[in-house]
């Protein structure tokens, strides 16, 4: 086996320096009964060179030199090459959970760069160092919540990503956190105001809204903050697409964010991983779930940072701690990090604006075809809006298919009442040849028999 | 001459001096006007954003750094020569299995054809991801002698949320959740965290003298009111609990479950089964057991497999295979397997616990657990746990003189001493681990399990050679004598790094999470 560094005489010499007659006296403390005494019925071993061609061939399955305008929570921008030259460096990629600080200070120093461009972009005082994606840091940043008030409900929109809403049910459940739905309004597309005040009780420990929103709706934020704070209850915004930040104000009256940072350069992978992650005001930290890096000293003086705040992990409290969490998405942050040094101040912006564009002409182009109108059109928006069609999309998305386009996707799979509507997304990497096509095609209804 | 014999000198051969470069952080380097990013021209109209946008446009940029491509290659490379790294030597943190991360798993996880699948492509579109993720979850069934899996958690305690609530389903559905689940003290701080979130009391159970279960606490311990044991085989000790059939009648006997911690998993692949041996549910970490990468602390993966009876409650969706369809995706495909039944997620699983993420989990490292099989098959995953554990036990017969094995039971894939003998001399384990990093080596994981005072927990893993092994040894012999003739420099160690010890207290006490500008 190529990746095992021992000959047959080497274990030979070994198992004589232990005292072992074979090897399988090492085993003898598994009860005979059990131990297997066949092959695993696995395929055999391979060489380097039909690996790659296995994956190669189950790559080309997937299709994906088609044009997408596929959104929804995960998003394709492109991927600046150094990024992946970064972090394939071993000294990276092979390491583990910085507790050695001494020996971590590459990692340790690249999480705190990360920590600081989460806060600035998101407008909160401080930022964790990652956690599994954007769907279980809006669970946890509920369970954040709970902890900060004492107080057990939550409220929120029914535009928040349906999955992450599923999620969070997962987490509330056993934690007897009730969960009050708001609606949104038919015309914008927003969160319904007046059914998320009404939702708002004394007991709410929190209010949950994302924005953009799943229809790629930007909500009135300062609105619903007030709604909140009106009855005490904490603000969370949870964020799917981070590169809006670069255009969209951020969320500043909140007081906890939960993010998807996978536009920042992280792969689309067929849904992970990605990189979750939870910012707040600076007076929650004691309760933040998950991995925080300090800046510090050593003994002589030198600028260093460490894993700290400890106590609210599980290592240190156990059935105490703030949340089970353990490893997270060092990596993956380390890749958004590298995305946004490369982007910066300025590129963030720019990029932004490039999405912003793609995503009005596409909604001009495909609305402007018969029989198709945009939903929430009054709306501030971002990069994905809603299109309704007269036609029922699983007609038309198969004229796309045949076309090499993969077009939006049906809402009515989370949203019985949307019928014929559909999201679509449109990033800098949609060229407007792929748009003009995409409408042509959907324009070109067969006519019936 | 022998490995017990290494001089320092010789025990120091695996390190020198050598500089590293000094790095700021990135803010510090920004200066208006640096780029290091080009967009394409915009081939659509220009839009007025603020005027799009109204009271939503954002009017103060983020203050991120403004930097060029050189300037941030030079500082993450140089960052990166800060860290410690497998690919530099061993790395035998106890419970972690830092194993060897073949690259051919990067290289596979980065094909356009996987890398650019998005998670809601129409199902026909993604038959080839699929077929991975199929084939994967019945790699792992085999491995495990499990019926059935979802491979939905992003990590170990993410599978161990999903395990217990699969447990609470169950139960739930026998008409009472049960409210209490019981853990060795000898546990990962993540299971009973893990318990308290899917609302269970924690109740804890002493080790018996061999450090494994006793079987009759256990037995005075289980009632109806007992949902599962959580249970790490082998044990944090390194050692397998030979009882284990006893432990899981006496569970059974009262309707309780057993939960398998797959953490230490890697000395059991290929030759033993905890499907086998009376485990209900447990979760698999496929950044320790199947080589996908740790990165500096994620991302990884945390399969859970169960048997048979509680595969309804299985987090939504789960991958089915459809008999005999022939769609227009599946004749497009051309797959004789996709002629015979395309693959096709399942969200009618009205038993279902929920989701406990979005999408379908963390494919990438899908992607590369199988590489890690593949390249194996059945002989090489044998043969690599057969190494695991002849490494350890290695280690353990070479050290055993030096320093003090709280038990003495048998070791699989991990050794546990205790700095019993160093601590005479006001050396304690941490300083031990400190000096390693002097000598060249990561240290082993300190102070744990809880159940040894002063634990040194030592897992080396297949991948080191004997040389390398033979260079640990003789630095950890070295470091023996060392805290007898010369403890203050075990006691103040490392000597070699760029920072000397750092203080956490000031850390935690002032947290500074985040760079700001000068005033």
């Amino acid at each position: 086996m190529r990746y095992l560094p021992k000959s047959p005489a080497e274990r030979r010499q070994m198992l004589a320096e232990i005292g072992a007659g074979s090897i399988d006296d090492l085993f003898a403390s598994i009860p005979a009964e059990y131990r297997l005494s066949r092959d695993l019925d696995l395929p055999r071993q391979q060489a380097e060179s039909e690996i790659v061609e296995y994956f190669r061939a189950a790559g080309a399955k997937n299709f994906t030199s088609y044009a997408s305008f596929l959104g929804a929570g995960a998003y394709r921008h492109y991927r600046p090459v150094i990024i992946d030259s970064l972090v394939q460096r071993g000294e990276f990629l092979t390491s583990y959970t910085p507790y050695q600080a001494e020996i971590s200070q590459g990692t340790l120093q690249a999480i705190f760069e990360f920590q600081t461009m989460i806060a600035e972009l998101s407008g909160m005082d401080v930022a964790n160092a990652s956690m599994y994606d954007g769907s279980t840091a809006v669970a946890e940043a509920a369970m954040m919540a709970v902890r900060v008030t004492g107080r057990r409900q939550a409220a929120a929109a029914r535009s928040v990503h349906p999955e992450h809403r599923e999620v969070l049910a997962t987490y509330a459940r056993h934690q007897g956190l009730p969960i009050a739905l708001a609606g949104y309004d038919p015309k914008t597309g927003r969160a319904d105001l007046a059914a998320l005040e009404a939702a708002v009780t004394k007991e709410t420990a929190a209010v949950l809204v994302q924005s953009p929103n799943f229809f790629g709706v930007i909500e009135d934020i300062p609105a619903i903050a007030q709604i909140a704070h009106a009855k005490g209850a904490l603000l969370i915004v949870s964020i799917t697409e981070a590169v809006s930040l670069g255009l969209v104000r951020p969320p500043v009256e909140a007081d906890i964010v939960a993010m998807e940072a996978q536009s920042f350069g992280v792969a689309l992978t067929y849904g992970g991983p990605y990189c979750g992650v939870i910012a707040a005001k600076e007076q929650y930290v004691r309760q933040m779930p998950g991995r925080l890096a300090g800046q510090t000293i050593d003994a002589n003086g030198n600028r260093g940072f460490v894993l700290t705040l400890a106590t609210r992990e599980q290592h240190i409290r156990r059935e105490k701690a703030t949340s089970n969490i353990c490893t997270n998405q060092a990596l993956v942050a380390l890749m958004a990090t590298i995305f946004m040094a490369v982007y910066g101040k300025e590129g963030m912006r720019e990029l932004a604006e490039h999405n912003l564009a793609k995503a009005e002409y596409a909604a001009k182009m495909l609305a402007a075809q018969p029989g198709a109108k945009l939903r929430f059109a009054g709306a501030p928006r971002f990069h994905e809006f809603v299109l309704q069609t007269e036609e029922a999309p699983a007609a038309w998305s198969e004229r796309l298919l045949e076309n090499k386009i993969v077009g939006g996707i049906d809402l009515s799979r989370w949203y019985p009442e949307m019928q014929n509507c559909t999201l679509w997304c449109a990033t800098e990497v949609v060229t407007r040849e792929q748009i003009d096509t995409a409408a042509s095609i959907l324009a070109a209804k067969p006519v019936e028999a | 001459m022998t490995t017990n014999d290494l001089p320092i000198t010789q025990a120091n051969q695996k390190v020198r001096p050598h500089p590293t470069q000094n790095e700021a952080l990135l803010f510090e380097k920004s200066s208006p006007g640096k780029r290091a990013y080009k967009l394409p021209p915009l081939d659509v109209p220009a839009v007025d954003a603020k005027a799009m946008l109204g009271a939503a446009h954002r009017d103060t940029p983020g203050l991120l750094p403004e930097i060029s491509e050189i300037e941030i290659i030079r500082h993450f490379t140089r960052l990166s020569t800060w860290n410690y790294a497998i690919d530099l030597g061993m790395y035998p943190l106890g419970s972690c299995t830092m194993k060897y991360n073949p690259r051919v798993n990067e290289f596979v996880s980065r094909i356009e054809g996987l890398a650019e699948a998005h998670p809601y492509r129409p199902e026909s579109h993604a038959q080839g991801i699929l077929e991975i993720i199929d084939l994967l979850q019945r790699c792992l069934l085999e491995i495990t002698g499990m019926d059935a899996i979802t491979l939905q958690p992003a990590a170990g305690a993410h599978g161990e949320f999903t395990g217990i609530l699969l447990t609470r389903a169950w139960h739930e559905s026998q008409g009472n959740p049960r409210g209490k689940i019981l853990i060795p003290d000898s546990a990962h701080g993540t299971n009973p965290a893990t318990a308290a979130i899917c609302g269970y009391a924690v109740e804890n159970i002493k080790s018996n003298s061999d450090g494994g279960i006793d079987l009759d606490a256990l037995a005075r311990q289980v009632d109806s009111e007992t949902a599962a044991l959580m249970l790490t085989n082998p044990s944090t000790l390194g050692v397998f609990e030979s009882q284990i059939h006893k432990i899981a009648d006496i569970l059974h006997a009262k309707g309780a479950l057993l939960y398998m911690d797959g953490a230490n998993m890697n000395a059991l692949v290929g030759k033993v089964r905890p499907g086998d041996f009376g485990v209900d549910v447990m979760h698999l970490n496929l950044h320790k057991t199947f080589s996908t990468p740790h990165g500096g602390g994620g991302p990884g993966s945390g399969p859970v497999a169960c048997k048979a009876f509680l595969e309804p409650f299985l987090p939504t969706p789960v991958l089915v295979r459809k008999k005999g369809a022939k769609g227009r995706g599946a004749r497009e495909a051309g797959g004789e397997g996709i002629e015979s039944g395309a693959l096709h997620w399942d969200y009618n699983r009205p038993h279902s616990v929920g989701r406990v993420r979005a999408f379908y989990g963390n494919t990438g490292m899908f992607i590369r657990a199988l590489a890690y099989i593949l390249a194996n098959g059945p002989d090489g995953l044998r043969q690599t746990t057969e190494d695991a554990v002849l490494n350890a036990n290695y280690i353990r017969s070479k050290l055993e003189d030096l320093y003090d094995l709280p038990y003495s039971t048998p070791s699989m894939h991990e050794a546990v001493f205790s700095d019993k003998r160093q601590l005479v001399h006001g050396v304690k384990t941490g300083d031990i681990a400190k000096r390693l990093i002097d000598y060249g080596f990561h240290p082993y994981t300190v102070s744990f399990p809880l159940i040894v005072h002063g634990a040194l927990m030592i897992e080396p893993t297949e991948s080191e050679s004997l040389e390398e092994l033979n260079l640990f040894i003789g630095a950890m012999r070295s470091i023996a004598r060392e805290a007898e003739e010369t403890p203050d420099l075990v006691k103040s160690a490392p000597h070699s790094t760029r920072v000397s010890r750092l203080d956490e207290v000031q850390a935690a006490r002032q947290p500074v999470l985040r760079w700001r500008p000068a005033k």
